[in-house]
């Protein structure tokens, strides 16, 4: 069977890459966004937190044998406190300048943590195995679905959903939103604001330490992964606009799929589609696809 | 009060020309007290970049994320030209800043279109966009770049081969671009660009079309990084993918805030320093310089944002206050 003179299997299987790429566009542009809300701070260094979550499963499964589940759970959890330390010691003194200093700032942590990262485990990839209970591969009939793949999709997806409910739906998301209106008027109502920026900024870092260990058994591991993915995350966060939380998620998503469409169709313009979709979507609405009109 | 006030400012007019030809003196005298003509030459091109750069962000507020591109892009098209097709060393130059003023052109068409922080993002996409397509292109040479650019006669008189020759040839033309930037930033065009800087809002209700400003400023900033692109080529005799890679983007907004953003002489001291710096250590600390100069980054934006020149100023005004 063929679509447009190319194999179904093969076509699905870009499809489905796309799908998992577009998975960890989704979570990231999704903490980037949660981030720049409430810090008015465009976080370089999230590419960097992913990165480091990646790490954080290779090192733990090489060097103290610990398995890919609870490296789900301790990646996030370490990369956080990182984050949390560094809001403590550095983003705090950048709240009330020009926002283009934050992005200076975490520029700066992540070169440091890329050339330390370097440093120790070298350019070169380091490989990381996809776990026991999700090897191998379901056939669905019209095509073999990879599980490690399915779960990705799955895994990522629910995490986004989730992410959307508790700021969308909750007590604790309202403070967020309220916060991220008119943080003095919060503080007012009694609610420690300064507190609830530290751990969102932290939980931003530890979603994209959960990307980084939902993508080591899929990519190569190494110390540049982190900034490469995220000028295409900031390209998506531009087309999305970062207003909507549901606009991240769905943006995401989409410009991967299409992304995996363009490796089908014409391969050598897939590394630059997502910037050139970012100028059109810049020329006809400048705010974004889910911005609010300024 | 008033004649007080003329005869400080006269006062520091003066100081800055003397500083600014002992600066001079010391750049000619470099190659000759021992200074290694080509690190001068290499360190002068980042400078002409840094000053590019400052012309968009320190004195427009426009934070440009990509400007390697266009310093690349310039590089690349002098170094093909001259290379392949034998053109003379000043139309390569003038190609690749043409070049560089025409990506310049296009990329700031669309990314005037969003402000402040996004115009960073929408910066460094499309200059990422532009270096995959240096990366894939087949005519720059992909991860090895092109090397061996022959440097050539000056207008078919002077030989370039000599590394002092060429090393003035440089020189002068960034003690042009130096002059240039300070006739733009005094001329009435470059007091609306100061305008939107501090208030865009302003200028736009005082009839200002900021958009065509901020376009122009961005032209005319992109056609300067494309020079200093096109001369460090020259220079070098080689360019390659670093050239365009966002690592340099960010070099370049460190070495204008390490010198002092919004201020003439900052950005190239920033230049002379990181690439000082660079040379220094390459050899003594291998790939830790990246830790390095995160590091001066960081420290430079929490506690050091005037930069070199700015803290001096600062420092000169409180004593001029007393």
């Amino acid at each position: 069977m063929e679509i447009f003179g190319i194999p179904i299997q093969a076509f699905l299987g870009q499809l489905l890459l796309g799908l998992v790429n577009g998975s960890f566009y989704a979570m990231l542009s999704l903490g980037l966004a949660v981030i720049f809300g409430l810090l008015g701070i465009v976080n370089f260094a999230h590419g960097a937190f992913y990165m480091m979550g990646a790490y954080v499963a290779f090192v733990a499964l090489d060097v103290f044998g610990l398995n890919y589940w609870m490296v789900l759970l301790i990646a996030p959890l370490l990369v956080g406190i990182v984050g949390v330390v560094l809001e403590r010691t550095l983003l705090k003194h950048l709240y009330k300048i020009d926002p283009i200093y934050g992005l200076l700032l975490t520029f700066g942590l992540a070169l440091i943590a890329e050339g330390m990262f370097r440093e120790f485990f070298g350019v070169s990839g380091q490989s990381y195995p996809v776990p026991d209970l999700l090897q191998g591969a379901t056939n669905l009939g019209f095509m073999v679905l990879p599980n490690y793949r399915a779960w990705v999709v799955f895994a990522s997806l629910s995490v986004c959903l989730s992410t959307w409910f508790v700021i969308e739906r909750t007590r604790l998301g309202s403070y967020l939103r309220a916060g991220t209106e008119n943080p003095q008027l919060v503080q007012a109502f009694g609610i420690n604001v300064p507190m609830m920026v530290m751990l969102t900024y932290g939980a931003g870092c530890g979603l994209a330490a959960l990307a980084g260990v939902l993508a080591a058994p899929v990519i190569q591991i190494n110390p540049l992964m982190g900034s490469n993915l995220i000028i295409v995350v900031f390209a998506v966060v531009v087309i999305g606009g970062m207003g909507s939380i549901m606009g991240a998620i769905i943006t995401g998503v989409a410009l991967g799929l299409i992304e995996g469409l363009t490796k089908v169709f014409y391969p050598e313009a897939s590394n630059i589609v997502v910037f050139v979709i970012m100028a059109i979507v810049l020329l006809i609405r400048p705010v974004g696809l889910f911005g609010k009109e300024a | 009060m008033q004649t007080q006030q003329t005869t400080l400012t006269h006062k520091n007019h003066q100081q800055a020309l003397l500083g600014l030809s002992i600066c001079l003196a010391l750049l000619i005298a470099a190659p000759f007290i021992g200074i290694y003509p080509i690190f001068m030459m290499k360190a002068l091109c980042y400078a002409m970049f840094a000053m590019a750069f400052n012309l968009l962000m320190g004195f427009t507020g426009l934070l440009s994320f990509g400007h390697a591109a266009f310093f690349g892009a310039a590089g690349y098209t002098t170094g093909l030209l001259i290379r392949s097709f034998g053109w003379s060393p000043e139309m390569g130059v003038l190609a690749g800043t043409a070049i560089a003023s025409l990506c310049g052109l296009g990329v700031g068409l669309i990314a005037i279109r969003r402000q402040g922080i996004y115009f960073a993002m929408v910066t460094l996409a499309m200059a990422q966009m532009f270096y995959f397509v240096f990366l894939q292109a087949p005519f720059t040479g992909g991860e090895d770049g092109l090397q061996g650019v022959p440097r050539g006669e000056l207008l078919g008189l002077i030989s370039l081969e000599n590394d002092l020759s060429l090393y003035f040839v440089v020189l002068a033309v960034f003690v042009a671009v130096f002059m240039f930037v300070i006739r733009i930033v005094h001329s009435p065009y470059g007091q609306v660009l100061k305008a939107i800087r501090e208030n865009e809002s302003r200028a736009i209700s005082l009839g200002y079309n900021v958009n065509q400003y901020k376009l122009m400023a961005f032209v005319l900033s992109t056609a300067i990084a494309g020079l200093a692109g096109s001369m460090k080529t020259l220079a070098l005799g080689f360019v390659t993918l670093n050239d365009a890679h966002w690592s340099l983007s960010g070099e370049v907004i460190l070495m204008t805030l390490l010198g002092g953003l919004g201020t003439f002489t900052g950005p190239a001291l920033g230049a002379f320093t990181i690439i000082g710096l660079q040379n220094f250590l390459a050899d003594q600390v291998g790939s830790w310089i990246n830790v390095i100069i995160g590091v001066i980054f960081v420290i430079c934006v929490v506690a050091f944002r005037r930069g070199f020149i700015g803290e001096l100023k600062h420092w000169m005004t409180l004593r001029n206050k007393t």
